[in-house]
């Protein structure tokens, strides 16, 4: 068994127009800019995939990533907990435009959600959110004395996600906090695809050091050097990049 | 005019009340101040919703890992006993009880300690982060805030206006003017700035204070 890609075309040519796909990432870290820009680069070429449902814990900054992505048209709708950023413009016009839907969640519940949705736990409660706008039409259930809110789980049909280390077997380790979402969202969606900065032999990784378990993982393709959302943006940097 | 606090100073007198060895998580913005203000002999540890529990202090410019950031975004330091974990298990720390002080900004806080942080209103991208699930969990959520609005409007009300961010939830209040406790549904007066009457601080506040015992004098170091 190998589930090694051979590029980051082939990662990304499963994503179908109307798919839900979950993107890993706290802001930057952890974020899979170049499992992304593949997207991006496989629309621009063949109109495909769009009115994509994205999970993300935010929205996007600057032009590059995911706000390149919303920027290109592809998304039609946002599951996410805080939809701004130092420069979030491109989210930030399109929904004041009306032109992508926003389902904002508490940053615990769309963890909690996520992980629920990989672990085959339909629904759960949870003290967040409770008497709050949020909570509209949710039912509610007393726990020892205490209002409790009933969340469901969260599923995708694919999940990209950024890890560090990966072997063939597609078993992962993370970098310091670039582990965030990514281990939850290899569990929830149906295809899950991971950049890491190097393949290795089964057998490299201590067994001992294995974040995610390669029984969440279908896919994994090597980005040596990956980008970073911080250092692009800095830099201005925007995809596809502006013809001189 | 009013003598105040600081937010600077404000951040001081929150972290008098953090004990050595609590775990505590600071909301973004002034509350992230409380860090630098550890009394001597005490080590807090500190919880960011993105995974890392006893990070340390901004790096010098240029040496950013912009994989080991704050739920700020801000870059941050490794200390010795620093953890990583994933968003299900640090939300896990926070909702399981098991984070000692949550300290946060607040837009209003109503007598029975309903907090209102989050969103001033219909108007723009509405964003949440960690608000809600920083309010319920710890075993103390304290706020720090001005005590009036820009406007001179009070901040501590009978019953928020804006959309809320938790319920009963609010346990102290640091403001620029007093530290002031939510007890059975009510503000108890706590600490005043000794150049204030209660009188005084009463009429720039929403709801009645109580004042069981005389309050003490909130002296802070010009920071």
């Amino acid at each position: 068994m190998d589930k090694t890609l051979p590029d980051l075309a082939t990662a990304v040519a499963g994503i179908q127009d109307g798919m839900t796909v979950m993107i890993g990432g706290f802001g930057g870290s952890g974020a899979p800019i170049e499992l992304i820009h593949a997207l991006i680069d496989r629309f621009h070429a063949t109109g495909h995939p769009r009115d994509l449902t994205v999970v993300n814990n935010n929205a996007g900054n600057g032009h590059i990533g995911l706000a390149a992505l919303i920027e290109a048209g592809m998304v039609c709708k946002l599951i996410c907990s805080f939809p701004r950023s130092v420069d979030p413009v491109v989210f930030t016009d399109r929904y004041l435009a009306g032109q992508i839907e926003l389902e904002l969640v508490p940053q615990g519940t769309l963890a909690e959600r996520i992980r629920a949705g990989g672990a085959g736990i339909p629904a759960f409660y949870t003290p967040t959110s409770y008497g709050t706008d949020l909570a509209k039409g949710k039912p509610v259930e007393m726990f020892e004395g205490r209002p409790y809110l009933q969340e469901r789980w969260l599923k995708a049909d694919y999940a990209l996600i950024k890890a560090h280390l990966g072997d063939r077997l597609g078993n992962l380790t993370y970098r310091m906090a670039a582990r965030n979402f990514n281990p939850l969202m290899c569990m929830a969606a149906t295809t899950t695809i991971v950049q890491v900065s190097r393949i290795m032999a089964p057998g490299s990784i201590d067994p001992e050091a294995v974040i995610t378990p390669g029984i969440f993982v279908q896919g994994v393709v090597q980005v040596e050097n990956p980008a970073q959302e911080e250092t692009l943006n800095r830099a201005n940097a925007r995809y596809p990049q502006v013809a001189e | 005019m009013t003598p105040k606090l600081t937010p600077t100073q404000m951040a001081w007198r929150a972290a008098q009340d953090i004990a050595d060895g609590a775990y505590v998580n600071l909301g973004i913005g002034f509350p992230e101040m409380v860090a630098r203000f550890q009394p001597p002999g005490r080590q807090a540890i500190f919880h960011t919703e993105n995974g890392i529990l006893g990070f340390g202090e901004a790096p010098a410019a240029g040496q950013e890992d912009w994989d080991l950031i704050n739920a700020g975004k801000k870059a941050v330091t490794l200390k010795p006993g620093t953890a990583f974990f994933h968003h299900a298990d640090s939300f896990a720390m926070v909702r399981g009880g098991h984070l000692d002080v949550a300290i946060l900004g607040a837009y209003e806080v109503a007598e029975n300690g309903d907090l209102a942080n989050w969103s001033t209103g219909p108007k723009g991208v509405p964003a949440v982060g960690g608000a809600m699930d920083l309010v319920h969990g710890a075993k103390r959520v304290a706020v720090i805030t001005d005590h009036v609005t820009k406007d001179g409007k009070p901040k501590l009300l009978k019953r928020c206006n804006l959309p809320l961010t938790g319920v009963g939830c609010v346990t102290r209040i640091y403001s620029s003017l007093a530290v002031i406790d939510v007890e059975g549904g009510r503000f108890v007066l706590r600490e005043k700035l000794p150049a204030l009457s209660v009188d005084e601080l009463q009429s720039m506040t929403g709801a009645e204070l109580l004042i069981p015992a005389p309050p003490a004098d909130l002296t802070v170091p010009e920071i």
